[in-house]
């Protein structure tokens, strides 16, 4: 066991990043460019050490490179961050996913569309070097995020997140981007604020002066206020997940919001509120979370259907991909709910898998509108005669999205099933049927797109550069390899969530027929 | 009673050096304006005023370090925790905002003030002294008295001497909401306004007084204390006078249902005036009544409490609701200032320990915050003075990065978004709220910073997100004086967002009430 303070050092590296990023004179776009994707590399690299670091044997400890000093003694916070292994492949998937936007967005911060539209005329100048530097502190954001184990340091970060984010989607976005910065900021905004209730609810009844995680633990909380604490801190995550009928800001957020940041968005920023349900809500109130499951199980399954459903209906590609995103998080939300490993471990699974996945999806998308200078299905066609190297990437992100075997998203949704099914049968088979309806419109979307008839209008359009193939590649690689081999991931996932399950005070159903234990969690 | 009988009263004078300083600078200056030549007067004024604010701050660090916390004067003042963290934070805005005074870049006519007041608004006089670079200066000794009053307010352990100080703080600050060099109307009815409902409050303050005599035969709040403590007095006299006493110590504070003067006082005031009252007038306010309501009422909390969370939700949701719907930058301010009276009224509510030091912590952020925000309105101008119609907003962050970088933090900061001492001090009355017992409150309170999120939100897009107009004001470049101003605001902000520790502790150390 090393003591290390990666999860500092993660945090603190971007931020420096972005200062320097954004002290750099005015005109060194090319050079804020360079800076901010070496810083970004340069996380990876150090996440990608703490991860080979992390120690997955039995006996170690749940939260790892953990650091605890006082902040603000006065109120009883401190400065506290740990990763156990839910947060670590969370932390692992934005540092990730983070130099791969910084790189399809290279040359398309500037040159974005000029779609009619309420704030089309009133587009200001880009500055590319305030993206950059945007991109950087988010990240430093949502690694403190997963890394913060004081309630309060967890707020802080959940809060501030809100604040690049609100400035790339509003400056940076499509032509109604004020309209969806503006809703994005407000529901994350009014979720937030009822935490903060929660923040100081739990803090006041733990009684014990203090918003450290591990000593919130195994409270004594009444009945009620676990409830009233447990629906605090849920609808906050419910909005950020989001769970249906909390969902409605996704599509125009998602929809509005630069390529780059749409990936981060749903990508990583969503997670925090599938995380925070694993993280928060049930380990901190246990009763309540098992009273509240079938209610939330419930939500999840309508969300499967529903965002499918909607989804098919999309005529704008990002639209599209954001309502999959709503049924996706539909599955995680399940999972997460259903008081067994095998579905907390698909859930995680199923959230690096979602940000892999669609991550890849929006990026592709975002590519084919940066050249066909429209959002709509109905102005493509038959892209792949001239384009085929995207329609490959295209299918390929699109298969994972629509879990297909042998891709990574297969196994986690597979987990997920079963695991549900175990303890809800009726939920998890309808949830089932999501995955016919993804295949619906993902294979929609591509046929409409990609194949048919060629339309004058893109006989010129150039195939991927080297660039962009490079910032989809490494994503569609991973989804392969892990869609093979998932071991090396879920065994760090698999120890979090059984101590997770052991703070909720339950235990996995004995198995009614041999089904469920075929499938191997990698433990 | 034969008139040698009365004993002369004894006087601790160390501890009053804080006022006695100010009230000393603030009649120096009225001496200056009489004998020193015209051409030297401004800064005369400057550095008396300055001079003696900052002296009083080291009186008044002085006492914190040696001085015991006791009552004085026969028991009329009270110096203790609360009296001097109130007024070294008073002191410091007070400097800032006597820097916002004197600048006088931003006008080509030199200053916010007009120099002839007594003029009327259009006439051929007073069109020609508007460009005329002759300036004013009584406004500084006027400032002054208004500051001495205000240091006196929340230290006053006797309601007949609380009354005086809050004539003593109201009086100047009148005559100056009309002192508008551009849109004179405009600020002429404003303190006409002001002044009547100020008439209006201080009428019921004195009411309340009397009653609250007739209830316990004294105005010292310690009498008043022990009288509620003991049976055998007329509950009636009790609830119309604090309920009396309220109305006046309220209306300073700009809670709702008698808030309807800020917007307009805001607006019409000079900008560097509306600072002054936003961020000094309110600390000022909220100590006089955290020292009533703690000290005289302690006991009777069960009696007013459910008065006050009725005026908190109001303010609170009145506040953020209206604010939703101006288009002018200074009365979304004033809106957004009720929102947060409400938000400070959280912090009395609680009535313990924490909620005293939580509340202190949050009058000061509040303060800096509010006051660098109205320095930054002032700059923003067109040909015809200010430019506060938010649409003239558009597209600021493209005319002067530096300058809409710093208002949309201190727009967080008053937000309360994480990071900013907004948040801190949100964060800090909350939860003493609900360690009161008082979580329907803060409810409320999360939902009305949701709404108030939303317009600081829009002020930020307008600036961000938007093309600037062809004919948009511009951004006049201040001398150093507004910009320390600025830069002292913004500092704190900071730097009370990131490591709060010191000022909380200080303030938990000053959370006492001597009775």
């Amino acid at each position: 066991m090393t003591t290390t303070p990666w999860m500092t050092i993660l945090l603190v590296v971007p931020a420096v990043g972005a200062l320097l990023v954004s002290l750099l004179p005015k005109g060194s776009d090319l050079l804020a460019k360079q800076l901010a994707l070496g810083v970004s590399l340069l996380t990876l690299v150090l996440t990608a050490v703490a991860c080979v670091q992390f120690d997955i044997g039995p006996g170690a400890q749940r939260f790892q490179f953990a650091q605890h000093h006082d902040w603000i003694s006065a109120l009883g916070v401190t400065y506290s961050v740990g990763a156990d292994g839910i947060a670590l492949v969370l932390i692992a998937l934005a540092a990730l996913l983070v130099p791969l936007v910084l790189l399809a967005s290279w040359d398309t911060v500037e040159g974005l569309l000029d779609v009619e539209g309420p704030d089309a005329r009133l587009t200001p100048q880009k500055s590319v070097k305030t993206f950059f530097a945007l991109m950087l502190v988010l990240e430093s954001f949502m690694i403190g995020v997963f890394a913060a184990t004081d309630v309060f340091l967890f707020y802080v970060f959940f809060e501030a997140m809100l604040i690049p984010m609100y400035f790339l989607i509003g400056m940076y976005g499509g032509p109604r981007r004020s309209y969806a910065a503006v809703k994005f900021l407000l529901y994350s905004l009014v979720g937030g604020l009822l935490m903060l209730a929660a923040v100081i609810g739990l803090y006041v009844q733990s009684g014990k002066r203090t918003f450290r995680f591990d000593e919130l633990l195994n409270l004594n909380l009444s009945h009620s206020a676990q409830m009233w604490l447990f629906l605090g801190f849920f609808i906050a995550f419910a909005i950020k997940a989001p769970l249906f009928p909390f969902h409605t800001w996704l599509p125009d957020a998602g929809a509005e919001a630069p390529t780059g940041g749409a990936v981060l968005l749903v990508g990583v920023l969503d997670k925090v509120g599938t995380f925070g349900f694993l993280r928060y809500c049930l380990p901190l109130f246990p009763w309540a979370a098992h009273k509240a499951a079938p209610y939330v199980i419930t939500l999840s399954v309508i969300g499967v259907i529903y965002g499918a459903l909607l989804a098919m209906g999309q005529k704008d590609l990002k639209r599209l991909v954001s309502y999959t995103s709503v049924a996706h998080f539909g599955f995680i939300g399940m999972g997460c709910l259903a008081f067994t490993t095998q579905a907390g471990t698909g859930a995680v699974f199923y959230m690096v898998n979602h940000g892999l996945s669609t991550g890849a999806l929006f990026l592709v998308i975002g590519f084919l509108i940066d050249r066909g200078k429209s959002r709509l299905v109905t102005d493509y066609s038959g892209i792949a005669k001239v384009a085929p190297v995207l329609a490959a990437m295209f299918f390929i992100s699109g298969l994972s999205s629509l879990a297909l075997p042998g891709l990574s998203t297969f196994v986690s949704e597979f987990l997920v099933l079963v695991g549900t099914f175990t303890r809800y049968k009726v939920a998890a088979s309808i949830a089932t049927t999501g995955i016919v309806l993804a295949a619906i419109y993902i294979l929609l979307a591509y046929q409409r797109t990609m194949q048919g008839a060629l339309s004058t209008a893109h006989e010129n359009m150039k195939d991927l550069k080297p660039r962009e193939v490079a910032a989809v590649a490494p994503l569609l690689v991973l989804m392969l390899v892990l869609g093979f081999y998932p071991k090396p991931v879920t065994d760090i996932i698999n120890p979090a969530v059984k101590a997770t399950m052991q703070d909720t005070q339950s235990t996995d159903p004995a198995p009614t027929d041999a089904l469920p234990q075929r499938v191997s969690t990698g433990n | 009673m034969p008139t040698d009988n009365i004993p002369a009263p004894s006087i601790a004078y160390v501890p009053l050096l804080p006022m006695l300083i100010v009230f000393g600078a603030a009649t120096l200056g009225v001496l200056v304006e009489a004998f020193v030549p015209a051409a030297l007067r401004r800064l005369w004024q400057i550095a008396v005023a300055v001079l003696g604010l900052a002296s009083a701050f080291v009186a008044v660090v002085y006492l914190a370090n040696h001085g015991t916390h006791r009552l004085i004067a026969e028991s009329a003042i009270a110096v203790d925790g609360p009296t001097l963290f109130l007024q070294g934070t008073l002191c410091l805005l007070g400097i800032g905002s006597v820097f916002l005074l004197a600048e006088r870049k931003l006008d080509q006519g030199g200053g916010e003030v007009v120099s002839q007041a007594s003029h009327l608004p259009g006439s051929r006089e007073d069109l020609a002294l508007a460009d005329s670079t002759r300036v004013q200066t009584e406004i500084y000794p006027l400032a002054m008295f208004a500051l001495g009053g205000m240091l006196l307010f929340p230290a006053c352990n006797n309601l007949l001497l609380m009354f005086v100080a809050l004539e003593v703080l109201s009086l100047p600050l009148y005559l100056m909401a009309g002192l508008a060099r551009r849109r004179r109307l405009l600020s002429q009815e404003a303190a006409l306004k002001y002044f009547l409902l100020g008439a209006f409050a201080s009428a019921f303050f004195l009411y309340g007084v009397a009653l609250l005599y007739g209830y316990a035969g004294s105005v010292d709040l310690g009498d008043i204390l022990a009288a509620t403590a003991t049976t055998g007095h007329s509950d009636a006299l009790l609830l119309l006078g604090i309920a009396m006493l309220a109305v006046g110590l309220l209306f300073k504070v700009g809670a709702v249902p008698f808030q309807a003067w800020t917007p307009d006082v805001y607006q019409g005031s000079p900008t560097p005036v509306t600072a002054l009252m936003a961020a000094c007038t309110k600390v000022a306010a909220f100590g006089a009544l955290l020292r009533v309501f703690y000290v005289a009422f302690g006991t009777s909390k069960w009696d007013w409490r459910p008065m006050m969370w009725a005026v908190a939700i109001l303010t609170m949701a009145l506040g953020a609701v209206l604010a939703v719907t101006q288009t002018d930058v200074e009365r979304m301010l004033a809106y957004s200032s009720i929102a947060h009276t409400g938000f400070i009224l959280v912090g009395v509510i609680a009535v313990n320990k924490d909620g005293l030091s939580a509340t202190l912590f949050y009058l000061l952020t509040y303060g800096f915050t509010t006051l660098a925000s109205f320095a930054v309105v002032g700059l923003v101008r067109d040909a015809s003075g200010e430019a506060t119609h938010l649409s003239q907003w558009a597209g600021l962050a493209k005319k002067s990065p530096e300058v809409a970088a710093v208002f949309t933090f201190l727009l967080l900061a008053l937000a309360g978004i994480p990071l900013t001492s907004g948040f801190i001090a949100k964060f800090a009355v909350f939860k003493a709220a609900q360690e009161g017992g008082a979580t329907g409150l803060v409810v409320v309170g999360v939902i009305a910073s949701a709404v108030t999120a939303f317009f600081y939100a829009r002020v930020i897009l307008l600036m961000y997100f938007q093309q600037p107009a062809a004919d948009g004001p511009t951004v006049a470049i201040p001398s150093a004086f507004t910009t320390s101003t600025i830069a002292l605001g913004l500092a704190v902000t900071v730097a009370l967002g990131v490591y709060p520790q010191p000022l909380l502790d200080l303030a938990d150390k000053a959370a006492l009430f001597v009775r």
